[in-house]
């Protein structure tokens, strides 16, 4: 192929694979009759900026976006911490039962995650967690996949950095928190965006689990809208574009990490 | 995914500080790796393998949630062979899988191929390519819905400038199913292309200089060198779309609810019907088991598969 044939190709591939993601973009600035004609229009005939206000006074968005903040935080904060601190006594600490139990836990990875459901909603229903942050987070914020991809990011870091620094005088502690969390910050960052990307996205669990404003996720939130205003097709993508939005920023600041940790975990097969 | 034997032990030897016996500075050694790994173990024991377990109690149980459970025995399993829904929701997972994967992977080789042309603003094209991948499923789910729309919806509107007057996608018995499959691949394919253009990169360059020495073909080139290369990041992207794909929800939920009829009620949203809204949870947590069942035997089939078919150089 010559060059500038395979540069047209991407310019066509790229339009095309946008379509849908621009689409939602303009029509949530159309307004409500042009939206919602039996003839949709592509372009907005005229555009209708206080759409976007009107998104929040229909439904608590703000509320949601919140919630879905603190809920992909909070997993988030939690799974990287205590991976990052498991994964390092897998990769160099020596103890009885290591094997067996990084065996255990690497056999939970195929594990689908509607298996755990079911018993996860009765335990946290018998703890009175239904509709609470710890009820919604706890669950979802220790996977064994964190510790796994961090561990095999930990056994890349060769043993001399830390030697020295034992040899220096410090304790495991001051090693892990000194030398091998700093050398494992690129690894370590790709896992947070993965699990915040993650749990942004996440629908089913906060669909079993919250049952209030006060704890619902835009994901699920997004449903209600549909449910309570019908196809008022400018408002309900408005309300999708401006949950978007901040994955998709985060996207692009992150970008690299998320490269590298998609090209990671694919050459996890080699 | 391939374990890395694990390392060499620590070598061991007194703390710099103290000139105590080994055995004192193992056990100082397996304290530490217990009080490390305890916040994510006690976390990990209580959210995945306790509920693990618990699902298979459950699934022998009699429990609406409310009421104290009965003792069932294996009758929530019995109760899916007669079940049309559960083998429907089985038969719906089954078509959605083994279309949408192949397209995926078809979708994301093409482009990883197009983009490893020595494109010069390569990054550009690619996080593009990846917005889908980094958008919320709800969300664009939504947009889908509207491009699906029967009268002059976009995607009818295009079909109709070549002449074809398109179906009413998503309340047809016939198109329900293939709307969401190409809605799925659009969202997913940008994942096995990220993971096909680093293992692109990774292919010598020798031995494409070789096989233009020996005068292969563009396509025997492709046969010969490119394919048995990439044949790792293949196996990857192939085992977890297959996983993704039997858990498929979200996007079923939102755009058809599982209909028409129940043309595309998968297995994830029958669990979450018989569970969440007939509160028959032990009858969910059988199928849950079920759905486990498939996903470990075709897993396993592939791993059987792959070495036979994966090319690797060690």
């Amino acid at each position: 192929m010559t060059r500038k044939l395979v540069v047209f190709a991407c310019f066509v591939v790229t339009a095309v694979t946008l379509v849908p993601v621009v689409m939602m973009v303009l029509v949530a600035f159309q307004s409500d009759a042009e939206s919602m004609a039996a003839q949709p229009s592509f372009w907005p005939g005229s555009w209708h900026p206080e759409n976007l206000t009107r998104a929040f006074e229909l439904v608590p968005l703000g509320r949601y976006l919140l919630n879905t903040i603190i809920f992909a935080a909070g997993t988030t904060l939690l799974e990287t911490v205590t991976a990052a601190l498991a994964a390092y006594a897998f990769a160099r600490l020596d103890f009885p039962g290591r094997t067996w139990l990084f065996g255990i836990y690497l056999a939970t990875l195929m594990i689908p995650s509607q298996v755990t459901l079911i018993p996860q909603f009765v335990l946290v229903a018998k703890l009175q967690g239904i509709d609470t942050w710890p009820g919604m987070i706890l669950p979802h914020a220790f996977t064994a996949l964190g510790v796994f991809l961090l561990r095999q990011f930990f056994l890349g870091i060769p043993r001399d950095y830390e030697e020295a620094a034992r040899l220096d005088g410090a304790n495991r502690w001051q090693a892990f928190v000194r030398v091998i969390v700093p050398l494992a910050v690129p690894a370590i960052a790709t896992l947070a965006v993965f699990k915040f990307i993650g749990q942004w996205n996440n629908l089913l669990w906060p669909l079993v689990i919250s049952n209030s404003d006060s704890t619902r996720t835009a994901a699920v939130g997004l449903q209600v809208f549909q449910d309570t205003n019908g196809t008022q097709w400018n408002l309900l993508l408005m309300a999708a574009t401006i949950t978007t939005v901040p994955l998709i920023v985060l996207f692009f600041l992150t970008q690299r990490w998320f490269v590298r940790g998609i090209t990671m975990s694919g050459l996890g097969g080699r | 995914m391939a374990v890395e034997t694990l390392p060499a032990r620590t070598p061991v030897r007194p703390a710099p500080t103290r000139s105590g016996p080994t055995p004192r500075w193992r056990s100082k050694e397996t304290l530490a790796a217990w009080l490390f790994i305890l916040p994510s173990l006690i976390g990990f024991l209580v959210f995945t393998a306790g509920p693990v377990v618990a699902a298979g109690v459950i699934s022998l149980l009699n429990w609406n949630l409310f009421s104290s459970p009965t003792f069932a025995g294996l009758k929530n399993f019995a109760r899916l062979g007669p079940d049309p829904t559960f083998w429907s929701a089985l038969g719906n997972t089954v078509y959605f899988t083994f279309v949408s994967v192949p397209l995926t992977i078809l979708v994301s080789l093409a482009l990883a191929l197009l983009l490893n042309q020595g494109l010069r603003r390569i990054a550009v094209f690619r996080s593009l390519l990846l917005l889908p991948y980094a958008t919320i499923t709800v969300a664009v789910a939504f947009v889908w819905i509207w491009l699906y729309i029967p009268q002059d919806g976009l995607v009818n509107a295009v079909l109709g400038w070549f002449g074809i007057s398109g179906p009413a996608w998503l309340i047809s018995d016939d198109w329900a199913m293939p709307a969401l499959i190409a809605m799925s691949v659009w969202k997913s394919f940008g994942f096995g292309m990220v993971v096909f253009l680093a293992g692109l990169q990774a292919i010598p360059q020798q031995l494409y200089e070789a096989a233009k020495v020996d005068g292969s073909s563009a396509w025997q080139t492709f046969r010969s060198v490119t394919l048995p290369m990439l044949s790792p990041s293949l196996f990857f992207v192939v085992v977890t779309s297959i996983i993704g794909s039997f858990q498929v929800f979200d996007q079923a939920l939102i755009m058809t609810n599982g209909g028409p009829g129940s043309r595309t009620t998968t297995l994830v949203m029958y669990i979450y019907r018989t569970g969440f809204e007939n509160y028959d949870q032990g009858y969910a947590a059988a199928q849950s088991l079920v759905l486990f069942g498939f996903i470990v035997v075709i897993t396993a089939a592939q791993f059987v598969l792959q070495r036979r078919l994966v090319h690797y150089d060690n």
